[in-house]
């Protein structure tokens, strides 16, 4: 009956999200223009950029995650679904990871399609490129899984969006440092290899823990 | 061990009156252990052979630091504490921390900075240690608005606590960055395997020092946890009938 549970879960919060494009094709393109609006202001000089871009289109990311995150549990919230999946008889961590899961890729996967267009901006070479768009793929789940605990928290609270930056954006450092860090060794030479193992060393814990984590936490908003 | 009662204390109002009792204990540790670490640190260590006077910000800059670890540490355990048996105090304890903790956490990075100019000429670099105790600083803050933006204080607390959770895993990451990154910041000075390098009375100056931020934040917090039980049993009878509440 639990998988079953996440499948409904995962199917919904996709066909919701195909329903109000909007939502989540705002957040993509704040991906685009953040990463369009660097060039303009450090200036138009391709060693300069190459040097920025893999950090640039990694903050980008970030801040457009902080967007979508916002939305990750707000309407299920206001319309009371969330109090139903609470006294579900299926487990809440696994209905919870059915929803960062979908929103990981309705959100999330565009930025990793997306990067190496925007890094062809940014003058990047082929192989940074590939090293920028594993990393994505490997940090932007990351992202969503220990951000959903943010959403969770600031649920319903005075001022939630800039309070959720403000709790969240200190806890992705780590995945800012190596991410964008993977794009530098790759490029100097070093090779990318060890920032994709601690990538993946955050990743697979993050995915255990996270939902346990979000459930507690909606408990705690949903008292 | 086994026949002392851990939960007696647990009680709001117990606690106010065991808070009350020692507080002015810590106030006064604390004073006489910063004076003697201060006399030890600025009048009896030696100037140092490479850095001169500006070493002496040392005895103010790692206590600091230690405290503003060792209080996210507390903190944390605390919140593990009301999670589990589900205590009014824990969470009252954890709101009374945070402040001291960030703002040991800022006089590390401005004692940081004060010391940096001379030294390395930069006010700041983007060091992994200096980082990381300036996201302490950030994560810090963020508990502070989390627990303020919430009304429902038994909400407050219990969101406050798993955040605080949630940000314990980056103290560690703080203390072991130096041996990840290995960057300017100059390596621990006082270390449990290898002993100390440094000289004998600037180690007990030092220690001083800390001992003292010690004191001087149990004595706060146990005189910030007592404002906080007087708010929120503002309504029971007990609080009415306290000396400090009639006169």
């Amino acid at each position: 009956m639990n998988s079953r549970a996440f499948m409904a879960v995962l199917r919904r919060d996709l066909l919701l999200a195909m329903r109000r494009k909007s939502e989540v094709l705002t957040a993509v393109f704040f991906f685009v223009v953040v990463a369009a609006l660097f060039p303009l202001g450090i200036g138009p000089e391709l060693k300069t950029l190459r040097l920025v871009a893999p950090g640039v289109l990694w903050v980008g990311a970030l801040l457009s995650s902080m967007l979508a995150l916002q939305r990750l549990f707000e309407a299920d919230y206001r319309d009371g679904t969330l109090e139903q999946m609470a006294l579900s008889p299926a487990s809440l961590p696994l209905l919870i990871s059915g929803k960062l899961l979908a929103h990981w890729l309705v959100s999330g996967v565009p930025l990793v399609l997306l990067a190496p267009v925007l890094g062809l901006q940014f003058d990047l070479p082929a192989d940074a490129l590939l090293t920028l768009t594993v990393a994505l793929l490997l940090g932007t789940p990351i992202l969503s899984l220990v951000g959903g605990i943010g959403a969770a928290l600031t649920l319903g609270v005075r001022g939630g969006g800039v309070l959720l930056s403000l709790l969240v954006l200190p806890l992705f450092v780590p995945v800012l440092v190596f991410g964008a860090g993977a794009v530098e060794a790759q490029t100097s030479g070093l090779g990318a290899q060890a920032h994709f193992s601690i990538l993946m060393a955050m990743l697979l814990p993050a995915a255990f823990f996270s939902p346990f984590a979000c459930a507690a936490a909606l408990r705690i908003a949903l008292e | 061990m086994k026949n002392i009662n851990w939960f007696h204390y647990a009680a709001p109002q117990t606690f106010y009156g065991l808070a009350g009792k020692t507080w002015p204990w810590f106030a006064g540790l604390a004073t006489a252990l910063m004076l003697a670490g201060m006399w030890l640190g600025f009048a009896v260590a030696p100037t140092d052979f490479q850095q001169g006077e500006g070493y002496r910000i040392i005895f103010v800059h790692v206590p600091a630091s230690w405290m503003s670890m060792v209080i996210y540490l507390a903190m944390a355990f605390w919140s593990v504490l009301g999670l589990t048996f589900n205590t009014r105090l824990s969470g009252m304890m954890t709101r009374a921390l945070a402040p001291t903790g960030a703002l040991f956490a800022f006089l590390s990075l401005w004692t940081g900075a004060l010391w940096g100019k001379p030294m390395w000429g930069a006010w700041w670099v983007w060091d992994a240690r200096l980082t990381s105790e300036l996201i302490l600083f950030f994560l810090y803050l963020g508990y502070i608005a989390l627990t303020s933006a919430i009304d429902d204080t038994r909400r407050g607390d219990r969101a406050g606590a798993l955040i605080a959770i949630v940000g314990a895993i980056n103290v560690p990451i703080i203390y072991f960055s130096v041996k990840w990154w290995n960057t300017l910041h100059q390596g621990a000075s006082v270390s449990l395997t290898k002993g100390s390098s440094m000289a004998e009375v600037m180690l007990w100056s030092m220690l001083l020092m800390a001992l003292a931020f010690w004191a001087y934040t149990i004595a706060l917090v146990l005189y910030r946890v007592r404002t906080l039980i007087l708010q929120r049993e503002s309504h029971a009878a007990w609080v009415h009938e306290l000396k400090e509440v009639t006169s």
